[in-house]
């Protein structure tokens, strides 16, 4: 007998992901507790500089969670498996979670708490301002992730989260432009977006294609946008 | 091939044996380092030290720094010597393929004395001194290091150089085997650095083969680096083979790779900005977790010694 999907998701597919989700902040918050002396966990260290790692992993993991937000799609497509949709709430807002643990290690521990230096940064050093932008964006499509932004935003609601597409494209814009030389860890993400988001502009075509040709000999409707 | 032997040096410059016992002496107070009382709060490391040589140096009073030491660790972990890696971490886990023995040294261009010269030849003739200095990198991060070595200036002055040398450039080793991140194109190998000849004399700038009182660790630029605590980081070469005299100034590593975001000069300045951060703060690595940021200093706090060198050089447009 097999278990219901509902079953299958809420019970054993959501709670692993969310764990899954969590292991980059406990690895961190991990390190730090053993940097301080406090616990004694056998994880990694986070080196002799915690703050640019914890920069680093926050950072990596916002992008790598949207990455795989973008996966679902395609991979639905390919699989021919819908409840795969069922997971990718939880890791778009992981995502958003990560992206703002990435600002707040930037605000704290990286500028002190430094308000001018922030506002200076965000104003007049471009890849910061990117990554800022990102982050506000990112924030409204969590903050309108929930059922009731759905029903509320009805058609809208589709629109105005095909921003993810411009988030990936500044957050992969934002790390390749504060890197000092080695842009190879940039050009694979940037390689994988431009592949994920190539595939759905190609699929897009495909299907304009199909509907015109079938289209061809039946009378012209306006066209609805 | 013949090699040329160095320039002689007179029986008063060499080390008596007195001075010698006292430096003994000297170097067990240095391990001692970790006393809580010079170093509060932080752990120096030397239990975990790996088997580097101790060395035998006189501590210099006139260079030290207030604030606390970095930890050993904190100092051989986090490196940039990209010829391991482009890592923090990398020089650390990846310059084990380093020959540090033995180590020739050629000296080239606008010189009385020029040729290649064995390491400890050289080593023998400069007693060493250990001198704290804060150490300032480009990427707005900071340290505060015992280096132990000796005047740059004095190393240059035994090969006289002639008054058509105006700049010194010091080259990094050139072999990818024993360096592994010379496979990739990311800097135009060998790394080239170089200084001004007033810039080289200058007795800041110091010609190190030690740190925490023992030889420097591979990740750190063994055997042979400078380091000039007035310049941001890259400036000081690190495992040099070549040191050239020249009467134009040399194309250094950095600005012939980005010429609009590394000059040649490279002094700490907290006035001006990098083209893509802000040099006015800087982040002290190993401080606590929120209190790490503080004021660049302008050149890093060296300016009564090294602001009469570049007085009249507007320090905006010769970054």
């Amino acid at each position: 007998m097999t278990m219901r999907t509902d079953v299958r998701y809420g019970f054993i597919y959501k709670p692993l992901l969310f764990l899954i989700c969590l292991v980059p902040v406990a690895w961190v918050l991990a390190g730090i507790g053993n940097a301080l002396a406090i616990t004694h966990l056998p994880v990694p260290g986070l080196g002799a500089d915690p703050v640019r790692r914890m920069l680093g992993i926050f950072g990596h993991s916002a992008l790598n969670l949207l990455l795989i937000t973008l996966c679902v799609s395609p991979l639905r497509q390919l699989t021919g498996n819908a409840q795969l949709l069922r997971l990718r709430r939880m890791l778009g807002v992981f995502a958003c979670c990560y992206a703002l643990l990435h600002f707040l290690a930037y605000v704290g521990p990286f500028q002190g708490f430094d308000a001018h230096a922030i506002a200076a940064d965000i104003y007049k050093r471009p890849y910061i301002t990117l990554g800022f932008t990102a982050l506000l964006m990112l924030l409204a499509l969590a903050i309108t992730s929930t059922n009731g932004w759905m029903r509320r935003l009805g058609r809208r609601w589709q629109q105005l989260h095909r921003l993810v597409y411009v988030i990936i494209v500044l957050g992969v814009w934002h790390y390749w432009w504060q890197v000092k030389k080695d842009i190879r860890e940039p050009l694979l993400y940037a390689s994988v977006t431009a592949l994920l988001l190539g595939w759905r502009w190609w699929r897009r075509r495909a299907r304009r294609a199909r509907s015109a040709t079938s289209n061809y000999a039946l009378p012209t409707a306006p066209e609805r946008t | 091939m013949p090699r040329p032997s160095l320039p002689y040096i007179p029986p008063s410059e060499i080390t008596a044996e007195r001075h010698f016992q006292v430096r003994r002496e000297l170097l067990a107070g240095a391990l001692g380092l970790a006393g809580a009382a010079l170093l509060p709060g932080r752990a120096v490391g030397t239990a975990a030290a790996p088997a580097l040589a101790p060395l035998h140096f006189t501590r210099n009073a006139r260079y030290r720094v207030a604030d606390p030491l970095n930890s050993y660790e904190e100092i051989t972990t986090y490196n940039n010597f990209y010829e391991f890696g482009v890592d923090k971490t990398d020089p650390a886990a990846n310059s084990d393929s380093l020959r540090t023995r033995p180590w020739t040294l050629s000296i080239a261009g606008e010189a009385e004395v020029t040729g290649t010269f064995h390491l400890e030849d050289i080593l023998r003739q400069h007693p060493l001194e250990e001198r704290i200095y804060r150490h300032r990198c480009v990427e707005a991060w900071s340290m505060v290091i015992p280096w132990v070595g000796f005047p740059l200036a004095d190393l240059l002055k035994r090969f006289r150089p002639t008054s058509s040398a105006k700049f010194v450039e010091f080259t990094t080793l050139l072999d990818p085997r024993q360096m592994p991140g010379q496979r990739s194109g990311l800097l135009d190998w060998p790394y080239r650095e170089g200084l001004r000849i007033d810039e080289a004399m200058h007795p800041l700038a110091l010609m190190v083969v030690g740190v925490y009182g023992r030889e420097l660790p591979n990740q750190n630029g063994a055997p042979l680096r400078v380091h000039l605590p007035w310049k941001y980081g890259f400036k000081s070469g690190k495992s040099i083979v070549r040191i050239r005299f020249t009467a134009r100034r040399p194309l250094t590593s950095w600005p012939a790779a980005f010429p609009g975001e590394y000059g040649f000069y490279a002094n700490v300045n907290p006035r001006v900005d990098h083209p893509r951060w802000s040099q006015a703060t800087e982040r002290r690595i190993g401080a606590s977790l929120f209190g790490q940021r503080r004021p660049t200093e302008m050149f890093n706090g060296y300016g009564e010694q090294v602001a009469e060198l570049y007085r009249g050089l507007d320090l905006r447009s010769n970054f």
